[in-house]
């Protein structure tokens, strides 16, 4: 049994933690966060030229070919620096959907400028309130043009190009949505920035008019496809989580061992000595199940959906926890704006939301369960 | 990464599988898989008796303390083995229970500190299961604080002369031997005038009383020593250093790599799978399913942290410190699922035993469940460990560390 990361995506990890140190550091990511830029250009351009935009993305569309260990290995990394880049968008959403679903023309066109990071990708799924489901899609589809209004949109402000899921038929089966790609620089959509509770990453209102789209796979395909986008991302999105999981624990650990109160080491009580143990025991769990997440996406094995449900409730559970708790070690100066606290909090508890909310994946791991259980 | 056996381990794989096959004791294997936390029991059968017979079995062919040298009636095997050994044990691990303190603990430190002579005299009957040992560190004045303990050894020409109480001591009713953690100068700090011993427990002098727990049941005694004398040649460790030989003893106790823990959650899943709620199934029902959601996940993540540390077994490394989570999520789930079974059941879940929803499985359970949180270290000492050996945060400020043994407060308030 070998049920971890081999040296060399070990090695990567390494390298990949020693860029982002280097061109993510907390001061960057408050350039972000203050409003001064919509995101990071020069990290995401070194992004692209580390190869980590494109590493799971097949040589022949311009990406470096490696895998999704490799990409778990670097969003891990992603998530601990907090990086102010639209990498999941793009890579999770965006290029995992194309990869499944699209033709080799959409292929050859979107996914090496992924790589090079030259295009933005995003998934506009979401109408306002509610998880992902059928029927929440109301955004129509009809003959070769959008109507409808999608939100919030990751990253949709800075965003090229969409995956949209739109509505084809009447009813609320999952027969009834369909895909379509679209260029977002086109026209035919009005682009609108919204506020949201983690600023280093946008969120954007997109308002469709008798815009032109192409299909992305088959007509009607458009759930399950999602589906299975949804679960490679939650996966991937776990080790973000995972990554800013850990940062908020060592912030945490480490502001208890520097400060003093009481005439000693704020570490020294067991009062917080037993919150920091209690968020290594949901960062621990957390890591574990991310680990079988990686391996059911990294080989398509058909635990993926309950292996990738699990990991989603468990990061997010260990992220809200360690960057709530961070704060709490810190006290006061955890609530300032100068601390990096906050940041983590924000990011866990959006991050939280993305891709539908813990009481939805809670149902689908049920659900999951129940389907292994009766095979 | 990949779950698969490397050829080797796949070969030991085979063998303990066609040996376990042909040799256990499948005319139980039911109960035992049906058996929960607060409930192993054999209906038609002594457990002690088979229990025995299974460990005797495995030891004459072979199998017993896989992880010992082969001279003192083990295997010689590796980790790895070890582990895959009770994946493919499986339910009649079980009847490994009443032997765990002595493989584990007892064994181990008899292998580090007593004569050679001695190793080869008592070794092979325990890993037999012929004989069976305990363990007696814990006093009514030291649980957590073990080093507070008192019961007094006091030399008497080349014999000690042994004097106090212990308590918490699992299986000492049916143990013949023990190894004994005593104070053998109360003049010096707690940790300095401690000495390990192991003894005869049927030697004058040595009473065992059952405790009966806040279950019903007992699994643990009091054991009372008074004038026993034990030979000086039976001392583990020199006098005055019992603390780090106890150190060899409790490092064994938290080794036991992939050993599953108990946490309740199989039998809750398959409990709410069929059971109906008064407006329908209860697996349908939005806040079951999100109680089950938040305790599958603890499972899995056990289970696959476990995964990651037979891993590092199976590449000859040392296991990180992961493992240390296991007892404490764990024990408080498993108390946590028992009340919530129990909850489902509405007004009917007060009865328990045979008369109750699944005779009595989720009553038994959550009236055992308090102990989990306490044998073997507390929640609050496992989180204290964590905090200090993994996270690097200081140690708790000891009032009692450089006061002689017998100048420390007794007492919490007059």
């Amino acid at each position: 049994m070998n049920f971890d990361f081999s040296d060399d995506q070990k090695q990567l990890r390494d390298q990949a933690r020693k860029f982002l140190a280097e061109k993510c550091s907390p001061k960057a990511v408050r350039v972000v966060l203050d409003g001064k830029a919509p995101y990071d250009k020069e990290l995401w351009k070194g992004l692209a030229e580390m190869g980590f935009l494109g590493v799971a993305i097949p040589e022949e569309f311009g990406g470096a070919g490696a895998g999704h260990l490799e990409l778990c290995v670097i969003a891990e990394e992603m998530g601990r620096a907090n990086a102010p880049v639209p990498f999941s968008s793009t890579v999770y959403l965006a290029a995992e959907a194309l990869l499944i679903a699209g033709s080799d023309a959409q292929k050859k066109k979107w996914l090496p400028a992924i790589a090079s990071g030259e295009a933005i990708g995003t998934l506009a799924l979401f109408e306002g309130k509610g998880n992902p489901a059928p029927k929440n899609v109301k955004l129509a589809a009809a003959n070769g043009v959008l109507n409808g209004v999608k939100k919030p949109v990751a990253d949709g402000a800075i965003a090229d190009f969409a995956v949209v899921a739109a509505r084809t038929g009447s009813g609320g089966r999952d027969s009834d949505i369909s895909l379509f790609l679209v260029d977002l620089k086109a026209g035919g959509v009005e682009v609108k920035s919204l506020t949201n509770l983690d600023p280093t990453r946008g969120q954007a209102e997109i308002t469709f008019r008798d815009c032109k789209a192409e299909p992305l796979g088959a007509a009607g395909e458009g759930w399950s496809i999602l589906a299975q986008v949804l679960d490679r991302a939650a996966v991937l999105c776990a080790f973000e989580q995972v990554g800013g999981a850990d940062r908020a624990l060592e912030m945490g650990r480490d502001y208890a061992l520097d400060r003093i109160a009481f005439g000693r080491q704020i570490g020294s009580f067991q009062a917080i000595k037993h919150m920091l143990a209690d968020m290594y025991v949901s960062a621990t769990l957390a890591r574990s199940n991310s680990y079988y997440g990686a391996w059911a996406l990294s080989t398509n094995a058909a635990e993926l959906p309950e292996a990738a449900a699990a990991a989603r409730i468990s990061a997010t559970q260990a992220f809200q926890h360690c960057a709530k708790n961070n704060i709490q070690v810190h006290g006061g100066m955890g609530f300032t704006w100068e601390f990096d606290c906050h940041m983590y909090y924000r990011r866990a508890n959006a991050m939280a939301l993305g891709l539908g909310s813990l009481s939805y994946w809670e149902d689908q791991l049920i659900d999951r369960m129940r389907k292994k259980n009766a095979a | 990464m990949n779950f698969d056996d490397t050829p080797q381990e796949a070969e030991f794989r085979a063998t303990a599988r066609v040996w376990i096959g042909a040799n256990a004791p499948k005319q139980y294997e039911d109960e035992l898989r049906k058996s929960s936390l607060g409930r192993t029991v054999l209906k038609n059968a002594n457990i002690l008796e088979v229990a025995k017979a299974w460990q005797k079995k495995k030891a004459d062919a072979g199998w017993a303390c896989l992880h010992w040298p082969k001279e003192y009636g083990g295997r010689g095997a590796s980790p790895i083995e070890r582990v895959i050994w009770s994946q493919e044990e499986g339910p009649f691990g079980q009847l490994s229970r009443m032997f765990i303190i002595g493989h584990g603990m007892c064994g181990p430190t008899m292998m580090a500190f007593a004569r050679e002579e001695h190793k080869r005299t008592y070794l092979p009957p325990l890993a037999s299961g012929e004989k069976v040992w305990c363990q007696l560190f814990s006093e009514p004045a030291g649980g957590s604080d073990v080093a507070g303990l008192r019961t007094r050894a006091e030399k008497d020409g080349d014999d000690w002369v042994i004097n106090g109480q212990k308590i918490w001591t699992s299986g000492a009713h049916y143990s013949d031997y023990g190894i004994l953690l005593t104070r053998t100068d109360p003049t010096v700090p707690k940790h300095k005038g401690l000495t390990m011993f192991f003894l005869d427990m049927k030697s004058p002098g040595v009473e065992v009383r059952p405790i009966k727990q806040a279950s019903g049941a007992s699994d643990f005694n009091e054991v009372y020593f008074t004038d026993v004398r034990i030979p000086d040649h039976q001392r583990l460790g020199e006098v005055g250093d019992g603390w780090n030989v106890s150190l060899t003893t409790l490092m064994n106790e938290r080794s036991a790599i992939g050993a599953a823990v108990s946490t309740g959650f199989p039998e809750l899943f398959e409990y709410c799978s069929s059971l109906m709620l008064d407006d329908g199934p209860a697996i349908e029902d939005r806040a079951v399913r999100s109680k089950l959601a938040n305790w599958a996940v603890k499972a899995s993540g056990l289970k696959y942290t476990s995964m990651r540390a037979i891993s590092a077994l199976s590449r000859g490394e040392r296991p990180g410190p992961e493992n240390s989570i296991g007892k404490l999520v764990a024990g408080s789930m498993i108390q946590d699922v028992a009340t919530y079974a129990l909850d489902l059941q509405g007004a009917g879940g007060v009865v328990s035993g045979e008369d109750a929803e699944l005779a009595g499985r989720f009553q038994a359970m959550l009236l055992r469940a308090p102990g989990t949180r306490v044998e073997g270290g507390t929640d609050e000492i496992m989180r204290n460990i964590i905090a200090e050996r993994v996270l690097g945060l200081p140690g708790d400020i000891r009032v009692d560390k450089d006061v002689p043994f017998n100048k420390i407060p007794t007492k919490g308030r007059n």
